[in-house]
């Protein structure tokens, strides 16, 4: 077995006796084009609603919900889907992020949230995680649509108007601090800071 | 005798039958099976301007929209979020008034009463329509304790 290893590894070592180097650095270029193009389609594939919402958990619980809200209809017909707001533009982000929902489909075939009750058990702790990224990158994903620079205030509710013109527009707070359940239904809040 | 029961248990329920086509139901004129246009939603006032009460007690209307993403339930009340005491100072919300922290006996509790947890059995929102019905009610042009 051994000796066999060594084998292989000498002759992956050698240098090439067939091809010419061109031939191995164009083919090498395609392949890895092949190879990363495949790669992105399948992030891209992983990238859209029909794919969140492939798994019951998802379109059961959140998507139902979201259907309700501003984000799914409205007067002009824009929409925001789940990567929207759940995945970051940015290659390392967004790369970061997918590693981290390798968890989640760990989740998904051990059945943690399998069910409604347990969604609702686990909702929590999946909401802190949201609130916290959205914290940390002062609502990027947010922000990739309402560009704080571009409201027209006049334009706002008063109430909108005051919040944002203050707080919003000094840096104290981002849009998650006074935004929470935008998209979904709250867990329970109790304990929850601010809220 | 039971003979009679039948007898005016059918025509009661006869005349019931017939009676049903002379009513106007939420449907308006559209028959059962079919899909009458939905009527249009109206806008909600949302200019942030209070209403006159017409009598003391009368729960204010709501000078807001709330059918943004106010989820009022078991497990969190969007409402407070803002008009609680804790929540005041950050929203500049008027507070919720004294009157919320009581139970039906007087008592002051620390939290909103159980009883006034769902605000929107008491204040609502106002829409610029015209009213469906006529209404005559004349409220309050005085304050009766201080004649303003
Ligand atoms: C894909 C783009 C997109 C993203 C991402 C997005 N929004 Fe929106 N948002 C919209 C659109 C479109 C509307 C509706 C505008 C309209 O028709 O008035 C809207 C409306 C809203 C409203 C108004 C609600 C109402 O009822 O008037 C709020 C508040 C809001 N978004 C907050 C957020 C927050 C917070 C985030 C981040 C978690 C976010 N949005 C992410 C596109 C987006
Ligand atoms: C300090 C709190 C606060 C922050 C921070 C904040 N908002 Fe708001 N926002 C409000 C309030 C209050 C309203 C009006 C009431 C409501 O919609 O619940 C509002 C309303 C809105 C509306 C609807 C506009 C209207 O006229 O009703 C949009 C869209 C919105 N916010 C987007 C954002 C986005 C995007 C951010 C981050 C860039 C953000 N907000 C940050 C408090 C805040
Ligand atoms: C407008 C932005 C927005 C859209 C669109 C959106 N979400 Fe969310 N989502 C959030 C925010 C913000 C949170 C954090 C919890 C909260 O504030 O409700 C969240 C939380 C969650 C959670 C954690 C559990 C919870 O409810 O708190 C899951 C799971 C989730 N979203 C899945 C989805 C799926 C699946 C879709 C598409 C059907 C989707 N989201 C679309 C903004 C969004
Ligand atoms: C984002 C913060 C916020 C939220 C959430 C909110 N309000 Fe308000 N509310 C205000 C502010 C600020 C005022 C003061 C007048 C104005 O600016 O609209 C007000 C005014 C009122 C008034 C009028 C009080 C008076 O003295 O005339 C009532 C009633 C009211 N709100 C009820 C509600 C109810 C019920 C809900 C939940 C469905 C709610 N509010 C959610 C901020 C909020
Ligand atoms: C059982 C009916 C009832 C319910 C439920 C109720 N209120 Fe009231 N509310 C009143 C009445 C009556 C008044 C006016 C007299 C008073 O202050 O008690 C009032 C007054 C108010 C005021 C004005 C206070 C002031 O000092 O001007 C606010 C704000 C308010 N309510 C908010 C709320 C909110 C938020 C909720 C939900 C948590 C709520 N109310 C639930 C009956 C109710």
């Amino acid at each position: 077995m051994i000796e066999w290893v060594k084998r292989q590894v000498t002759v992956l070592r050698a240098p090439s006796r067939y091809f010419s180097l061109g031939f191995l650095t164009i083919g090498g270029f395609i392949a890895g084009v092949i190879f990363w193009g495949g790669f992105n389609t399948v992030l891209e594939a992983t990238n859209t609603e029909t794919f969140c919402i492939s798994c019951h958990e998802m379109r059961n619980n959140v998507f139902q919900e979201l259907k309700t809200t501003i984000h799914y209809t409205n007067r002009s017909g824009v929409r925001a889907t789940c990567p929207d707001c759940h995945v970051p533009h940015n290659w390392t982000d967004k790369i970061a992020r997918k590693t981290q929902a390798t968890k989640e489909v760990w989740g998904k075939i051990f059945g943690t949230i399998r069910t409604r009750e347990k969604f609702l058990e686990k909702r929590l702790e999946l909401a802190k995680h949201e609130w916290a990224r959205l914290k940390t990158n002062n609502s990027l994903e947010c922000r990739n649509c309402h560009d704080f620079e571009y409201m027209d205030f006049t334009r706002q509710g008063v109430r909108a108007e005051k919040a944002h013109s203050t707080q919003l527009a000094r840096g104290e707070k981002t849009c998650i601090d006074c935004h929470k359940g935008i998209a979904h239904k709250l867990p329970n809040m109790a304990g929850v800071e601010n809220f | 005798m039971k003979q009679m029961i039948v007898c005016v248990g059918l025509f009661g329920i006869i005349y019931s039958a017939h009676a049903d086509d002379n009513i106007a139901t939420l449907r308006g004129e559209v028959s059962i099976t079919d899909q009458p246009p939905a009527p249009r939603m109206e806008q909600v006032e949302d200019h942030d301007i209070k209403r006159k009460r017409n009598y003391p007690m009368q729960p204010p209307t709501i000078p807001h929209a709330i059918d943004k993403y106010y989820q009022v339930d078991l497990f969190v009340n969007k409402c407070l979020s803002c008009h609680s005491r804790q929540h005041t100072e950050a929203s500049q919300a008027p507070m919720v008034s004294d009157t919320h922290y009581k139970d039906r006996d007087g008592k002051v509790l620390a939290e909103v009463s159980p009883r006034r947890y769902f605000c929107s059995q008491c204040h609502v929102i106002q829409v610029e329509v015209k009213p469906l019905v006529d209404n005559t009610f004349e409220g309050l042009l005085h304050d009766p304790a201080t004649g303003w």
